[in-house]
């Protein structure tokens, strides 16, 4: 349809809609300027003028077809609904082993694997405090600690998510039991959640630890490894998460994400790999605001830019190549401290948008998650939120229920537009690595995260019991906050170095020099070394120093 | 802001210990000391407690800004034994971020003088920080008096 078709089916259109406007102003008086959190201005309301449908086959087509934007497989949620991902993880492995098992006897048929922090600082649980170990994640340091944490776990037949950083040691100490059961590597299937090194760096979200270049040599040998031996296994996420967690909008976010996309994929091609098998076991994580229809748009604009991207700049033939497939969180920078319970609410429409965008897989958060790390009672009702949404809302009778909307076409339009600008600025800048690397992009997030600050000291941005709605004398919580037990996690740290003082220290050495070896000669693949280590009995925090001094350490990059 | 500015202009370390480097709320933090007219330093996350008596040290500052979101708060308690072991026990050290409630008295029972938590407004830790800054001085003060006696 042109757009004058449209008008010439409108035949009263412009007087009508005359005599909207003039009622609107009249009523209204002086209007608000109203702007969404990635600086697009929102009108009161959208006709087929903004949006006719004209460009439905180009822009929209059908759910499985290019260029995906009303979702990525030709069933979605009326066939197989999102995966529940929920993040599991704290204490010493018999603690997740005995989680991961009420999890596995409720029906779960996926896990999850978080690490402590310190693993992700690249440190041996030997090496800091107890008193913060097992906080937010499992200590795991070794091949002999994970397979105690996956005692009984069938290996092969059930998906992990694994927050593995680079150097993916959580991936090699699986393999290694693997080997140690029988259980061939072709059939372990997941994903190397947390391999975006790029977004990490970034964002400081965990801790960055080797030096750019060297994390980039390791993700592509990573990928390059998975390819050959794990072919059930996706090596990449690539995190929009954490970049709009530290304050990116919700368009700077996508254009990041996908800029960092291209950067791995031509990274790949360029050590030779076929893009089409690199680009199929492609996967993105975003997070999923309180801003309703800005992220369900964000999400649709992604799925087509990818699409696009994929098959005309990177020349991918396989349609499995083109599709954008995402895991979301619930956004934790939306919950508030105050009145905590409202947090439920909060979610709920995070939950929504997630959705209705079409999300393959999604992480609720606890309410509590702005006070304290999620108990096991908190986490219930995060998920009891899922089910209540896919069982009893009938959010999932429709696929993409919201094309259509004349306001929603048009700010997936208006999105998709931001985006590729913020796509164009990381390409002039030479590509996301080097983006990164001279802070453009943390510069970017940091005056976003800082405007949106004003927003809310200013009461343009309103938070319920935060700058409105506050209740004075708010009671604290009694709860107590549960923490791993400190007698036990210190001899698991006595057992662990008393694991270091009994094993066969040449063993140890032999494998610790073939990973610099390996490390130090670009033609060779780091990280078969780094699963060969792990299964010689090397600890995470061996093989991290190791690489550390290879390929260099990772500083931060300050910029305040 | 209802602060009046400090001469000479107070001197507030933004830091993050241990093991956690979600930075957004220290950088924020930090431009609102900043615009407060505040010399503030500022370090990446992940820094040790003796790492950061010794830029106390070195910066002469007259506040630590901590921030916290995953249980680094467990470990300010020693920050605070350290800076006093370092003849530092004048420094006036705040903590921000996502501490639980039942864990809020054992860092105020060490010597910490608030805690402000996510949704805290701009011109309170502002406000705050100014007033704990003029303490710090006028302790300061005092010891060098003390000990000129």
């Amino acid at each position: 349809m042109t757009k004058e078709a449209v008008q010439l089916s409108l035949p009263g259109f412009d007087q009508a809609y005359g005599q909207w406007r003039a009622d609107y102003s009249e009523q209204i008086g002086a209007d608000r300027v109203v702007k969404n959190r990635s600086g697009i201005e929102i009108k009161p309301l959208y006709t087929p003028r903004d949006w006719s449908g004209a460009a439905y086959d180009a822009d929209l087509g059908f759910p499985g077809q290019y260029p995906f934007t009303r979702g990525v497989y030709p069933t979605m949620h009326r066939g197989r609904t999102w995966s529940q991902r929920q993040l599991v993880g704290l204490g010493v492995p018999e603690d997740y082993n005995a989680r991961v098992h009420q999890i596995l006897a409720a029906g779960a048929t996926a896990i999850s694997f978080l690490p402590c922090n310190s693993f992700f600082r690249g440190v041996d649980c030997d090496e800091v405090d107890p008193v913060l170990l097992g906080t937010c994640g499992t200590v795991a340091n070794t091949a002999d600690d994970m397979d105690v944490a996956l005692k009984g776990v069938p290996l092969g037949k059930i998906s992990t998510a694994m927050n593995d950083p680079s150097p993916f040691t959580l991936l090699a100490f699986t393999l290694a039991v693997a080997k140690r059961r029988g259980v061939p590597w072709s059939s372990i299937s997941g994903t190397s959640n947390q391999s975006d090194y790029l977004s990490l760096f970034i964002a400081n979200h965990m801790f960055f630890r080797l030096s750019l270049a060297g994390s980039r040599r390791v993700l592509i040998d990573h990928i390059e490894f998975c390819l050959k031996h794990t072919p059930n296994w996706n090596a990449v996420s690539v995190v929009g998460q954490h970049m709009q967690q530290a304050g990116a909008t919700p368009a700077q976010t996508v254009g990041f994400t996908l800029s960092t996309a291209l950067q791995y994929a031509e990274d790949c091609v360029d050590r030779g790999m076929d893009v089409d098998a690199v680009l199929r076991r492609f996967t993105f994580f975003f997070d999923i605001s309180i801003s309703f229809f800005e992220e369900i748009a964000k999400c649709r604009a992604a799925r087509r830019i990818w699409a696009r991207l994929a098959r005309e700049r990177l020349g991918a033939k396989n349609p499995a190549s083109w599709r954008f497939k995402f895991h979301a969180q619930t956004s934790g920078v939306d919950l508030t401290r105050q009145q905590p319970l409202n947090n439920i609410a909060r979610v709920a429409v995070q939950a929504m948008a997630g959705i209705m965008s079409g999300l393959q897989s999604m992480h609720t958060d606890a309410y509590d998650e702005a006070i304290a790390t999620p108990t096991e009672e908190t986490a219930r009702i995060a998920v009891a939120t899922q089910n209540i949404l896919r069982e009893e809302a009938h959010l999932c009778d429709v696929i993409d229920p919201l094309a259509g909307s004349y306001y929603v076409e048009t700010l997936t339009d208006r999105m998709e537009a931001e985006i590729l600008d913020v796509i164009a600025k990381i390409d002039a800048a030479g590509g996301m690595f080097k983006a990164a690397e001279t802070g453009l992009v943390q510069t970017m997030i940091g005056n976003s995260a800082l405007a949106y600050q004003e927003r809310i000291e200013s009461g343009e941005e309103k938070i319920v019991g935060v700058n409105c709605y506050r209740h004075e004398g708010e009671e604290n919580s009694a709860k107590p906050t549960e923490r791993p037990d400190l007698e036990r996690m210190k001899a698991h740290v006595a057992r662990f170095k008393q694991h270091k003082a009994e094993r066969s220290q040449d063993e140890v050495r032999r494998a610790l020099d073939d990973l610099a070896r390996a490390a130090a000669s670009p033609r060779d693949n780091v990280y078969e070394s780094v699963v060969e280590a792990a299964g010689r009995g090397v600890t995470h925090g061996e093989i991290v120093s190791c690489l550390r001094k290879e390929l260099g350490f990772g500083n931060p990059l300050v910029i305040a | 802001m209802t602060t009046s500015r400090l001469d000479p202009p107070a001197r507030v370390l933004v830091t993050k210990i241990g093991l956690d480097g979600h930075d957004r709320g220290s950088r924020i933090v930090a431009a609102f000391l900043r615009d407060a007219g505040m010399d503030v330093i500022y370090t990446p996350p992940w820094q040790s407690i003796g790492a950061v008596v010794k830029l106390a040290t070195e910066e002469d500052v007259d506040a630590i800004g901590v921030s916290s979101l995953a249980t680094d708060h467990l470990i300010v308690p020693n920050l605070l034994q350290a800076l006093r072991a370092a003849g530092l026990g004048h420094i006036g050290v705040v903590v921000g971020g996502i501490v639980p409630d039942d864990e809020r008295p054992a860092l105020l029972q060490a010597g910490v003088s608030a805690i402000f938590g996510p949704g805290a407004a701009r011109d309170e830790i502002v406000d705050h920080v100014a007033m704990i800054v003029a303490k710090s001085r006028q302790t300061r003060d005092a010891d060098l008096w003390e000990s000129a006696r």
